[in-house]
């Protein structure tokens, strides 16, 4: 009996493999390949929706787009999957990253060379200069795939504003304005009145590009990977210096690590936060008062003060198979016409106004403008003012950020400024702490890299 | 008189024995041992290039500063863990084998949190002591108790060890209770007419009796806080505030998975596989001698 249901199903096998084997040779369907994203929803679904999108309007190619965790899990399989032969085709990988992947050349194929390989045409020159700058080569041409880019802004509560007799229509614009706005907000009853997210992000990278200060040597490690950190400046220590003391003064409440605060707003905790331009969608859905956006704040005594803010969320990278190489030119195809899709005006248009993300052109900017969407959603407009704040020409430091291990390097920051918040350290200590252990990271990268 | 079964030929043991040892090499010997190899490397996270190094990475992890801070985390929160769970076990275990009403519905409550994955139960831990949401959290600050964890190292030290440890106080309390039920009446009522109280009975003859539980509990509890406990942490802290709960085995999750060092993560595997093997050893061998078996 056993033997007999066995025998039939390796038949059965024999059979199915045969004709699967001619179909493939009779039809030469189409060229499929994978699309590693690290977007929850709703975000993801709307990134799937795209990839729909391109396959329903071609039958040539196929993009299978598939979520696999948050960005840095997301860094972390597509890793692991190059060193098992077995890498997407096209990986979503944060702005953190781009230095561990630019630097890993034979993973990775630029989309320059892609573009020029498969005779495809992207045009990049009306990119925004600071999305631009953040994913090319030193010698402009570009590396990755700009996708979905964000920055960040200041949110405040209005009604917590006229609670404590603030105007709340003008956000204070300097440091020491919300300093005396959040001690007005505390005499008014407000517990917490300010906090932030993404502490690294914000008070230390922003800060840098907003007051033309270098973050590191070599241009923000543009310039090679013998980079150090420069975070150890008497403007960065001023402000460390103040936050810690509004944090005593109970002005200021760390919120914890990464996004880790991005409730507190919406849920009417704090009267005051930065973030990521892209938590507009959450306090929309979340928040039940009166709230407004607003660019963030600087020290108006800095010379060059305010320049443009830099860019935060992911781009999309093209990846060979593994440490042996080995794509079709069928595949490589599809990757370079699945890209030209996403910079189609239209599509890059519609997931702008969706999610919140930076319109990535100018011209892009210019067509919602003129449908009236930033007249309908004040302050949708507001992060892409503050990416072309200062001229829109970009300086060495505010281009953006190429450092290996940067992931890393953020944690270190979060944590010595964690420690500062304990009262375990000053500003002085909590910069040079920050620098010596960065700088053995950026150490190890350059070593690990060198080959 | 134990009687040894003697197998002729060497084709059935060995038959008989491959599965289990195919699976000890395939998930033990075969990772451990690339662990060993990656440990001596240094490579870029890519695996494009690599280089032989011998011993440095070890140097360099034993000369940091954060790998000894972990390494001062570690035995706080494992023995912390340890002496926690057990001591409150063995209460609750001596409490439930009274004579009680509804002792066996106690039972099954006590059991229950074994069943409670890690994260899991970081998260309930999570909605109780969180400065925001949680219930115990608000009332603290209500209470002018300035309690935030994620700010206050030694406050997340007492929070991972409170959820870590309440989860391993069922699987105690299960061996505590055996324990206690094999324990001869006869003997405690022999104590009892001797005219020894309760505490005395407990001291002198039921708590010696325990002692090969407890020592094996000790074991396991040691190593349950040295490996189990990642999901507890990394729900709960991230090793955070400032590393002040980032234990041995968090730090290799770290500077492995997240920062892709693989060559640091593989040295600090090694070192701590070394120190289990070595703690487990020492146990055995000098505590277990002076258990009343």
């Amino acid at each position: 009996m056993l033997r007999r249901t066995l025998a039939k199903g390796a038949a059965a096998l024999t059979t199915a493999m045969a004709l699967r084997g001619r179909q493939a040779a009779a039809q030469q369907g189409p060229a499929e390949i994978q699309f590693w994203h690290g977007l929850a929803q709703p975000l993801g679904g709307m990134l799937e929706q795209i990839a729909a999108d391109f396959n329903a309007s071609q039958s040539r190619f196929r993009v299978n787009a598939s979520y696999r965790g948050g960005y840095a899990e997301t860094m972390v399989a597509a890793i692991a999957a190059f060193r098992a032969n077995n890498a997407p085709h096209v990986v979503q990988m944060f702005e953190v990253g781009t230095a561990t992947m630019m630097a890993a050349s034979r993973a990775t194929k630029p989309v320059w060379e892609l573009l020029q390989q498969t005779g495809v045409r992207i045009d990049f020159e009306d990119v925004l200069a600071g999305v631009r700058g953040y994913y090319s080569l030193p010698d402009g041409r570009m590396a990755s795939m700009p996708f979905n880019s964000s920055t960040s802004v200041a949110f405040y509560n209005k009604d917590m504003f006229r609670k404590a007799g603030l105007d709340p229509e003008v956000f204070p614009t300097t440091w020491p304005a919300v300093a005396e706005a959040a001690r007005k907000l505390k005499a008014a009853g407000i517990a917490n009145p300010m906090t932030t997210s993404w502490p690294t992000w914000l008070m230390v990278e922003q800060f840098s590009a907003i007051h033309d200060i270098p973050l590191a040597t070599k241009g923000n490690g543009f310039g090679g990977l013998d980079a150090e950190l420069a975070i150890n400046n008497p403007v960065m220590a001023r402000h460390m210096q103040n936050l810690i003391d509004w944090h005593k003064e109970g002005l200021f409440r760390y919120g914890g690590r990464d996004n880790a605060a991005d409730g507190l707003l919406p849920a009417g905790e704090v009267a005051m936060t930065f973030a990521s331009s892209g938590t507009r969608a959450r306090i929309l859905r979340e928040a039940r008062f009166d709230w407004g956006t607003a660019m963030l704040p600087y020290y108006d005594d800095v010379p060059k003060a305010p320049l443009n803010s830099i860019i935060g969320g992911a781009s999309l990278w093209a990846m060979n198979k593994g440490p042996s190489g080995g794509r079709s030119e069928a595949e490589w195809q599809a990757v370079a016409e699945f890209f030209a899709w996403l910079a189609k005006p239209d599509v890059a248009a519609k997931w702008h106004t969706d999610t919140g993300y930076l319109p990535l052109t100018r011209s892009g900017y210019e067509r919602v403008k003129a449908t009236g969407f930033y007249k309908e959603n004040v302050g949708a407009d507001i992060p892409i003012e503050q990416m072309l704040r200062g001229g829109g020409t970009l300086t060495e430091n505010s281009r953006g950020i190429r450092l290996g291990g940067f992931v890393e390097i953020r944690n270190i920051i979060q944590e010595e400024m964690e420690r500062a918040f304990q009262g375990q350290q000053d500003a002085k200590t909590l910069l040079e702490n920050a620098t010596r252990r960065g700088n053995v990271v950026l150490r190890n990268f350059e070593r690990a890299n060198r080959g | 008189m134990r009687k040894n079964v003697i197998f002729r030929g060497k084709l059935l043991p060995l038959l008989l024995l491959s599965p289990q040892l195919a699976i000890t090499i395939v998930f033990f010997f075969w990772p451990a041992g690339q662990a060993i190899w990656s440990s001596l490397l240094r490579e870029d996270a890519f695996g494009l290039s690599r280089q032989f190094v011998g011993l440095e990475n070890f140097a360099e992890v034993l000369a940091d500063p954060t790998w000894r801070g972990a390494a001062g985390n570690t035995a706080i929160f494992a023995f912390s863990v340890a002496i926690l769970a057990i001591s409150a076990a063995l209460l609750l275990a001596v409490q439930a084998d009274k004579s009680i009403r509804g002792s066996g519905a106690y039972k099954t409550l006590l059991i229950w949190p074994y069943a409670v994955a890690p994260a899991i139960a970081a998260v309930l831990w999570l909605f109780l002591f969180h400065p925001q949401i949680g219930l115990i959290g608000r009332a603290l600050n209500a209470a002018q108790i300035a309690w935030d964890y994620r700010l206050n190292g030694g406050q997340a030290m007492l929070l991972v060890i409170i959820a870590s440890a309440w989860k391993q106080v069922s699987y105690n309390f299960i061996f505590f209770l055996a324990g206690l039920q094999s324990i001869p009446r006869s003997v405690l009522e022999a104590a009892a007419i001797d005219g020894a109280r309760p505490m005395r009975r407990f001291w002198t003859v039921v708590f010696p009796l325990l002692s090969p539980t407890t020592f094996f509990l000790l074991t396991v509890n040691l190593v349950y806080a040295f490996f189990d406990t990642f999901g507890v942490i990394h729900a709960l802290t991230q090793g955070g505030p400032a590393k002040a709960t980032e234990t041995l085995i968090y730090k290799v999750y770290v500077d492995g998975v997240e920062n892709l060092n693989l060559g640091a993560s593989a040295a600090q595997s090694v070192i701590l596989m070394a120190i289990v093997i070595a703690m487990t050893a020492v146990q055995f061998r000098f505590i277990e001698r002076k258990v009343h078996y």
